[in-house]
């Protein structure tokens, strides 16, 4: 069994992301320990990318700052590696297929797997393209996230029958980055995802008040939430962990 | 030489956001249904002729040629299309598709400003509204191409993030793109992106090779030796080289942005220092570190500072069919003014690339051979960068 199922297995999901590094990885490692100790189902952790072309503006500020912090695949290998001591919830990488690929992509999701990865989320990688590394991902037993978008229409059900570990269901067109309002008809995309697979879907983009969580998973199993706990992160620098274990806190009671 | 699912050999393919998967998709379609339709051909080819001014000139560069004296050689004038670039083929081809799918926005990226000035243009043509994304530091280095494109009732938005460049350019178009799709065509600039946009670039800029395979053989009654273009992304290149792909006696050469020098981090020759990556939705070879971060890569020129470089290219380059050459910044300035001063006939900087690269090889190359350059642009809006990169102060 997928590790990541033990994320859903305690109500509702609440899913933080965080980005390696930024602005060091010794306030990665005490955020993530914030972020489990309130609560965090599954931890998505970033691993930076110079161009991320999914990204808002917030998140490219993360990638950014990890990046001229030094952070490079291997110190993010090390730092799961020492999280993994004590660290027990489910954990996925979010990155792009650049930076699997250049690392020679069984060498990446081999040490994955060695280090208790549990998953690889790649925004740039579609279905169609899936094979670039799925064969490696179901050798060394990593799960390929799939994301499903609002213009997805016709794609729903090929997408969620293929689906391994959690559905990522992006909220709205667009980038990264908290929005005021949700308007897609996410309802009617969770019910086609239902009636095609049993896998867990948790919805993400745009999330960050409690009252917008506790909505998306109303209608899900859980919810992700990305730049607003960077927005912390640019905020308050090294002194971020502390507050980004109440927000997680907050956004957890909200789903439960 | 696409094969089906958008692949030139290993290169290509979508590694695109899910968000925009559908949008290529009914691209594709749409782009199926209409390159074999008549009436859209026909259109096509109406605004080429009359309205980009097409075809245009193979041109004997008499004087070059006995200055040089070796091969024999032509220009293929691109310069003298309306809006002074190849770009406006490519632009006027996507606008017309954008049009019959009911689009009504076109959103572009731009290095140098010429394929941003042929998007404003067609869609100031077609009645539509136009976005063009440019990186910060192009704005600063084409501050005349930022007025044409503004005066032709396009928005310019100015890109900040990363190195401020084409990169982040066609990256701030793509996030833009996953936004707003339903009213909005992606007009991509180059042989690039995801599937179906390599193809379709292509086509539409295969006129180029069609035009210097007939204008050739009416001049010469041959095919020539050797054909070179300037290659960013390139799309004046492939445009060139389509047609002689089959034609395996015809050298098909193109001329990368060395900038400072491969030996240096300040290049934007992909071929000589990239390698395999996936990145802006294909896999190609890429400048980047060994953790696959994207170079910031270099060039004079703006429009090939770009880390990348098409799929097409990428595989011509893998069987051998083609050549790719470094040509630096000071040998692609001393080419603009060399044709400048020769011909009177002032070449895009990027196409100065190709310029430079002729002048090593047609000395060599006996009387009886025959080069063809594409000059992809014209000058004029490089006079001011030139100017100061040779020490001179004057600003527009």
């Amino acid at each position: 069994m997928s590790n990541i199922k033990k994320a859903f297995e305690n109500g509702k999901a609440f899913i933080p992301f965080i980005t390696v590094g930024d602005p060091d990885l010794e306030t990665t490692a005490k955020a993530v320990r914030e972020m489990v100790k309130n609560g965090a189902d599954l931890i998505e952790l970033g691993i930076p990318f110079s161009d991320p072309t999914a990204e808002g503006p917030v998140i490219q500020g993360a990638n950014l700052r990890a990046l001229t912090g030094g952070v490079t695949t291997d110190k993010v290998f090390d730092f799961v590696r020492d999280l993994r001591k004590d660290i027990t919830v489910p954990m996925v990488f979010m990155t792009y297929s650049n930076v699997v690929y250049s690392y020679d992509a069984e060498r990446f999701i081999k040490t994955c797997s060695e280090i208790g990865i549990d998953g690889i989320i790649l925004p740039d990688l579609p279905y169609e393209e899936k094979d670039e590394f799925l064969p490696i991902c179901k050798k060394y037993d990593v799960d390929l996230v799939s994301l499903i978008a609002p213009t997805s229409e016709n794609r729903i059900a090929m997408i969620a029958k293929d689906a391994e570990g959690f559905l990522y269901i992006v909220s709205s067109l667009g980038v990264t980055g908290t929005r005021t309002e949700i308007k897609t008809d996410l309802e009617s995309i969770v019910k086609v995802v239902r009636e095609n697979t049993d896998i867990p879907c948790a919805i993400g983009f745009g999330i960050s008040t409690p009252e917008q969580a506790k909505k998306m998973s109303s209608i899900s199993d859980g919810a992700i939430v990305g730049s607003a706990i960077i927005k912390i992160l640019a905020q308050y620098g090294k002194d971020a962990p502390s507050h980004i274990g109440e927000y997680v806190g907050e956004m957890k009671r909200a789903i439960i | 030489m696409t094969n089906q699912n958008g692949r030139f050999g290993i290169h290509g393919g979508q590694y695109i956001p899910e968000t925009l998967m559908n949008a290529v998709i009914e691209l594709e379609a749409a782009y199926d249904h209409y390159k074999n339709d008549p009436e859209f051909n026909r259109e096509l080819e109406t605004l080429f002729n009359e309205y980009a001014n097409r075809p245009s000139r193979l041109y004997y560069a008499e004087k070059m040629t006995k200055d040089l004296g070796g091969a024999k050689i032509y220009l293929k004038r691109e310069d003298l299309n309306h809006t002074g670039a190849h770009k406006i083929n490519n632009v006027l081809g996507q606008a017309l598709l954008a049009k019959k799918m009911g689009k009504t926005r076109l959103i572009a990226e731009t290095g140098a400003g010429q394929h941003g000035v042929a998007t404003a243009t067609a869609a100031a043509l077609f009645g539509m509204e136009c976005v063009v994304f440019m990186g910060k530091e192009d704005t600063e280095r084409q501050a005349l191409n930022v007025y044409r494109m503004k005066l032709l009732g396009a928005d310019v938005i100015p890109v900040e993030t990363g190195t401020a460049t084409l990169k982040d350019a066609v990256s701030e178009a793509m996030r833009e793109w996953t936004s707003r799709i339903s009213d909005t065509h992606y007009c991509l600039g180059s042989v690039m992106g995801p599937h179906p946009f390599p193809t379709i670039v292509r086509d539409f800029q295969a006129v180029i090779s069609k035009e210097i395979k007939q204008q050739i053989l009416e001049k010469e009654g041959r095919l020539p030796d050797a054909v070179l273009a300037c290659v960013g992304g390139g799309s004046n290149a492939i445009g060139s080289f389509y047609n002689f792909i089959d034609d395996k006696n015809v050298r098909l050469i193109g001329c990368e942005a060395a900038g400072r020098g491969v030996d240096t981090f300040e290049t934007a020759a992909t071929i000589a220092t990239g390698k395999l990556g996936i990145f802006h939705g294909m896999k190609s070879y890429f400048c980047q570190d060994k953790y696959g971060q994207i170079a910031p890569v270099y060039s004079i020129s703006a429009g090939l500072d770009y880390p990348g470089i098409g799929p097409e290219h990428a595989y011509l380059h893998d069987i051998g069919r083609a050549e790719y050459v470094p040509v630096t910044d000071e040998e692609a300035v001393e080419a603009f003014e060399y044709l400048s001063k020769t011909e009177g006939i002032i070449p895009a900087i990027e196409s100065a690339h190709a310029v430079a690269h002729a002048r090593k090889i047609a000395k060599d190359m006996g009387k009886d051979k025959i080069i063809v350059i594409t000059i992809s642009g014209r000058g004029d809006k490089d006079c001011a960068a030139i100017a100061r990169y040779r020490g001179e102060d004057i600003h527009e």
